[in-house]
């Protein structure tokens, strides 16, 4: 696993993690963020997590894959993941290669990932609340 | 005469016996003799032109201007060796007479018939001496070609250049996105979907959406007769990738026929959102984006 500087900023925004990928990541950088970002969300106690590519221009099928998982991941640790952001380019060559992102949401960019973080961690909890 | 190297060294590999000297005082004679004759062959041809009932789309006043700058330009490349002028020349005239409705048979038929009036009048010169009446043949039928080649090729290459600008202005007017509400676009789809017109519908979807923000998106194909598995596949792939942009779409409109193929064919629609007309689609974007329209009372309709 890579040891060096983190390529990938997750930064905190109350309950939730805004992670941007600025460039293009290889495959042991990826897991680097995959591992980051996990971990993260349980030292933060964090309900929601936004990723952002809009700097990507390319998107691989390891890089989907790995976003999917980070998804499923972060899910069982409680927290709702949104991907945001992706260009029109990559959206249709996605599709083509039939890469998806699976389950998980996706919207137009941070400002909307995070109205839709709003929306449904929010139920999340009180829906804890009423059960108890 | 330098600039006849062309045509002479055509003219020579085709008779490789034939004496050089001679071939180049030929054309010189030739252009000579044709200009001499300017008047009456052009006469000669436009009353030809006329007989044969070509470019009626021209009045006679355009027709005498115009044979007499094809007359001209005709000599001038038998003269010269040279097809850039006269290329320049056909495509401005192109230019000017495809509005019009003028054919591609009307002007080949109308350089052939120069052609053919120009080589009768050398017939009629060089007929006493046999031998020479066929060098100059040789020297002026690769030129003339070359000219009716010439003239042919700058008319079709101009009414293409002219297809593919009209084909590029249809396709800019037939796929429109427009947007209805904040963040709500619809995308009507008129005309036959080709599978180019369905990769730039997505092309300017998807842009679309980024530019106007869209959440949700209406895809209308009332107007689309049919529709293949190729192009229902590449919508069902632009649906894909416009959830990924983050926008989900409503697809209105399938026709009864285009239900039953597409169900016949099997294309898996399990993931579109369709909803039968372009109304009841906009009412349910409406509640998906929270919008409620109220009609006031009392208002006439």
């Amino acid at each position: 696993m890579s040891t060096g500087p983190a390529l990938v900023s997750i930064l905190r925004q109350g309950s939730y993690l805004i992670a941007s990928i600025n460039t293009a990541l290889d495959d042991s950088q990826m897991l680097r963020f995959q591992e980051d970002l996990i971990s993260q969300i349980g030292q933060h106690r964090s309900r929601g997590v936004v990723i952002d590519v809009a700097a990507l221009d390319v998107l691989d099928s390891f890089g989907s894959r790995t976003l999917r998982n980070i998804a499923e991941m972060a899910r069982l640790r409680g927290a709702l993941t949104v991907i945001v952001g992706i260009q029109p380019d990559v959206a249709f060559a996605m599709v083509q290669l039939g890469m998806t992102t699976g389950a998980v949401h996706t919207a137009l960019d941070l400002e909307e990932g995070l109205a839709y973080l709003n929306t449904n961690c929010a139920k999340q909890v009180r829906s804890v609340r009423d059960g108890q | 005469m330098d600039d006849d190297g062309m045509v002479a060294r055509e003219v020579s590999a085709d008779f490789p016996s034939l004496d050089r000297r001679d071939e180049d005082q030929l054309l010189p004679q030739l252009v000579a003799h044709l200009r001499e004759h300017r008047t009456k062959l052009r006469q000669e041809w436009a009353s030809r032109i006329q007989d044969a009932h070509l470019l009626h789309a021209m009045t006679p006043q355009e027709m005498a201007a115009e044979t007499t700058s094809v007359y001209d330009n005709y000599v001038e490349v038998l003269e010269t060796g040279s097809v850039e002028a006269l290329q320049h020349y056909a495509r401005d005239l192109s230019e000017r007479i495809i509005p019009r409705g003028v054919e591609t048979h009307e002007v080949v038929g109308i350089v052939l018939l120069l052609r053919d009036v120009l080589a009768r009048s050398l017939f009629e010169k060089y007929q006493r001496d046999f031998a020479l009446l066929n060098r100059v043949l040789d020297a002026y039928e690769p030129a003339a070609n070359r000219i009716a080649n010439t003239v042919a090729v700058s008319f079709v290459d101009e009414r293409e250049r002219v297809i593919r600008q009209q084909q590029d202005s249809i396709r800019e007017l037939s796929t429109p996105v427009l947007p209805v509400r904040e963040r709500l676009l619809i995308l009507p789809i008129i005309g036959v979907l080709d599978s180019e017109r369905a990769r730039q519908l997505t092309e300017q979807l998807l842009a679309g959406i980024r530019t106007h923000r869209a959440k949700v998106v209406v895809i209308d194909i009332t107007g689309a007769p049919d529709v293949d598995e190729a192009v229902a596949n590449h919508l069902v792939q632009t649906v894909d990738a416009s959830r990924l942009m983050g926008a989900s779409v409503i697809i209105t409109g399938l026709s009864p026929e285009i239900a039953q193929t597409l169900v016949t064919i099997g294309v898996d629609l399990s993931k579109m959102n369709t909803i039968g007309d372009l109304q009841g689609g906009l009412e349910e974007a409406e509640r998906l984006l929270g919008y409620r329209v109220t009609r006031e009372e009392g208002t006439s309709s």
